[in-house]
């Protein structure tokens, strides 16, 4: 995906990576990449805001994902494979982005 | 039937044609519907056509009457060749950090064009379009992400099309951007195979992209429901880059970047289907072909360089 980590995330063996969109780096110092567990979405986020206090109102609204948030477990939308239920398992990449617009073509600076 | 009354007249009907070097096994098979074949070189003639016809009928339109639409792209060219033979005007508000062709294009055909700050991307041309139509209440907005007659146009033209063509269908896979393509052509398919697995390829941006949104403003279609599609994949445009090429070196078809990462979506479930032994039809769309995106650089040099050129660009 062309993203680099600037700091060595160091994963446990009951880890998975969670890529953070720029707009809710301020709730984890800046980090684009951290460490997460859990088996489920849910306790995975829920871990996430315990590290990182505030991030889990931002995902989550109503016990539900957020409308306007996005989360993908190896490239594929959570919300077709079971939403916050969704098993993930060690070594799995989650990533986290906001809805955009699209279907416009491409835009070409 | 070839011949046509119109060059309106000959949008859709378009190919479908087998990938018998892609495909992941004999018995599981990638089908690519040619949209590039439209009269504009893409699958947005259909929609343009739809809710101009629609916009006709409604009374909304009128000779020498003013469209206007968010795109900064195929949709817009779609629209400025319907608005020229039709009789009328088109304006496209369209981010500002856009292709010299896409501008070059959209005036050949007549349209004139308004730039919307590049920060901000599609949902910043949105926002202006907005503006500008209520300063200008004789406009037209067809407004493709909210309009039915988008997703119309695949309900009775893409997907009953696939289907003639490939009636032992078991998986659907289109890109995501105003979500009609896969609402409409889904629907439809799914009446028809209630088994059928709708799957969505989503184009996954750069930083910049999605570093500019809040997420209280965030956008989704007003026309996606998801409870038309099975699974919905997250594509990077090094994936998509990647597939584009194989899609030109192995089977010689020259297509758009979004197209590919449709084709990664689309390989996924068929690798899938082939460790778990079953048999597959899988149909996906070719949305546009690649003359449009050659200055982009993409199409040559290495993978690197490609996600490079295209990190902070909407590149679907």
């Amino acid at each position: 995906m062309g993203i680099i980590c600037p700091t060595l995330v160091v994963m446990t063996d009951m880890s998975l990576e969670v890529r953070i969109p720029t707009i809710l780096r301020p709730y984890t110092g800046g980090e684009r990449i951290v460490e997460a567990s859990g088996v489920t979405l849910a306790e995975v986020i829920t871990n996430l805001d315990l590290s990182f206090s505030g991030l889990g109102e931002r995902l989550l609204e109503d016990g539900q994902l957020r409308r306007f948030i996005n989360i993908y477990i190896n490239d594929e939308d959570v919300r077709f494979m079971g939403g916050l239920a969704a098993p993930v398992k060690p070594g799995d990449s989650l990533t986290i982005l906001p809805a955009v617009a699209g279907g416009s073509g491409a835009t070409i600076s | 039937m070839t011949r046509f009354d119109s060059l309106a007249h000959s949008v859709g009907r378009t190919p479908l044609v087998g990938l018998p070097h892609l495909s992941p096994s004999p018995d599981v098979r990638l089908w690519a519907k040619l949209e590039d074949r439209n009269p504009t070189g893409s699958i947005k003639d259909r929609v343009a056509l739809a809710m101009v016809d629609q916009a006709e009928r409604d009374g909304l339109l009128r000779a020498g009457s003013t469209i206007l639409e968010p795109t900064s792209g195929n949709t817009g060219i779609s629209l400025a060749m319907i608005a020229k033979v039709r009789g009328y005007k088109l304006v496209c508000v369209m981010p500002e950090n856009t292709s010299a062709e896409r501008t070059q294009l959209l005036q050949m055909w007549g349209a004139q064009v308004i730039y919307s700050p590049a920060a901000g991307g599609s949902n910043e041309a949105v926002r202006v379009a907005r503006e500008i139509a209520a300063q200008n209440p004789d406009w037209v907005m067809l407004y493709q992400y909210g309009n039915a007659a988008n997703a119309r146009a695949h309900y009775e033209g893409t997907g009953p099309e696939i289907f003639a063509d490939l009636t032992s269908i078991t998986h659907f896979v289109a890109g995501l951007g105003t979500t009609g393509t896969l609402m409409g052509a889904g629907r439809f398919l799914r009446e028809r195979n209630p088994e059928i697995t709708i799957v969505a390829a989503e184009p996954r941006y750069g930083e910049v992209v999605y570093g500019l949104r809040n997420l209280d403003e965030g956008f989704v279609p007003e026309l996606y429901d998801e409870g038309v599609i099975n699974r919905r994949f997250s594509v990077g445009p090094r994936d998509a880059v990647a597939r584009v090429r194989e899609l030109l070196n192995i089977e010689g078809i020259f297509a758009g970047i979004s197209t590919g990462a449709i084709l990664h979506a689309a390989l996924a479930v068929g690798r899938e289907c082939v460790a778990e032994g079953r048999t597959a039809d899988i149909a996906f769309i070719v949305c546009d072909a690649g003359w449009k995106y050659l200055s982009t650089g993409v199409y040559s040099g290495s993978l690197d360089e490609a996600e490079d050129r295209l990190d902070d660009q909407v590149w679907a």
